[in-house]
């Protein structure tokens, strides 16, 4: 579990399923911004494996990690993500 | 505002066969799903948005509740979203050093009951893949200058969650009642593609 003002990186992964882990924000550093309690989680709800319940946080992210130097200088992009998108990062 | 994909055949096939079944099994009628809908929709307009953007103007305690929990503060002004559950409602306020913005990358999450049904543009892959690369660039597209100084966050609606903007309450506009509030409210500034 995280909390607010945690610091995470977003897995570099690509699995062969549904997943709501959008590409663009694979591998990525931010914050967990707000908790949003536990949810079903999509990727195995959608295989039919299970619609058991993760943790999900809005994750905000620099623009400036997200797309490098091309990006707004002091723009951010929140997502909603699910726990196993989620590593810890110093 | 589902995750039902607009170029996903497979997905509207299995629609179909789904409520062919449930016909033949007795258990409803395409009429009984039309009126579902139609009702939906009779109540899903911008003007329930509106309703509670210039509440959360000329109240700042109601401001303060919505902000905190979008879903409990609506409620208090009669708006049902009982059929959202789980989804959550965040309502995210413009601030004159903070413009917000709406999009949904993975697919074309919306809220739909308090907004009406969503703009095709919303829905295109061009505003979706460029919202999150260049958000000034296309706020410019729709004719909003956001000045240099202004941060702009991006929520990305990929989970259980529909955003809301709360824009900036317009300028001299100190004597206007709630309901010339109401009126100045749009779809598109509620979206963050524009500012009142």
């Amino acid at each position: 579990m995280f909390g607010v003002g945690d610091r995470v990186r977003t897995r570099l992964m690509n699995p062969a399923g549904h997943t709501r882990l959008p590409a663009y924000l694979r591998g990525c550093p931010g914050r967990i911004e707000h908790l949003l309690g536990t949810l079903p989680f999509s990727d195995r709800r959608a295989a039919g494996l299970s619609s058991a319940e993760e943790p999900a946080y809005t994750v905000r992210f620099s623009t400036r990690d997200v797309w490098g130097a091309g990006g707004d200088s002091h723009g951010s992009i929140c997502a909603d993500l699910f726990e196993p998108y989620l590593e810890a990062a110093e | 505002m589902s995750h039902v994909h607009e170029t996903s055949g497979s997905a509207a096939n299995r629609v179909k066969a789904l409520v062919a079944t449930l016909e033949a099994a007795g258990v409803l009628t395409e009429r009984d799903l039309d009126a579902s809908v139609e009702s939906f929709l009779e109540r899903a307009q911008p003007a329930n948005g509106a309703r509670i953007i210039a509440r959360a103007w000329v109240d700042p305690s109601f401001r303060e509740r919505l902000l905190a929990d979008g879903n409990a503060a609506v409620e208090e002004l009669g708006v049902d979203l009982s059929h959202w559950a789980p989804v959550k409602l965040r309502v995210v306020a413009n601030e004159p050093g903070n413009h917000n913005l709406i999009v949904c990358t993975l697919c074309s999450c919306y809220p739909i009951a308090l907004l009406g049904p969503s703009p095709t543009w919303y829905k295109s892959d061009a505003y979706r893949a460029r919202a999150v690369r260049d958000p000034r660039g296309v706020l410019a597209e729709f004719g909003t200058q956001i000045a240099d100084e202004v941060a702009i966050t991006v929520w990305d609606s990929t989970a259980e969650v529909r955003y809301l903007v709360l824009p900036q309450r317009p300028a001299d506009t100190e004597a206007a009642s709630e309901d010339a509030l109401r009126a100045l409210v749009t779809r598109n500034g509620m979206i963050g593609t524009a500012l009142l």
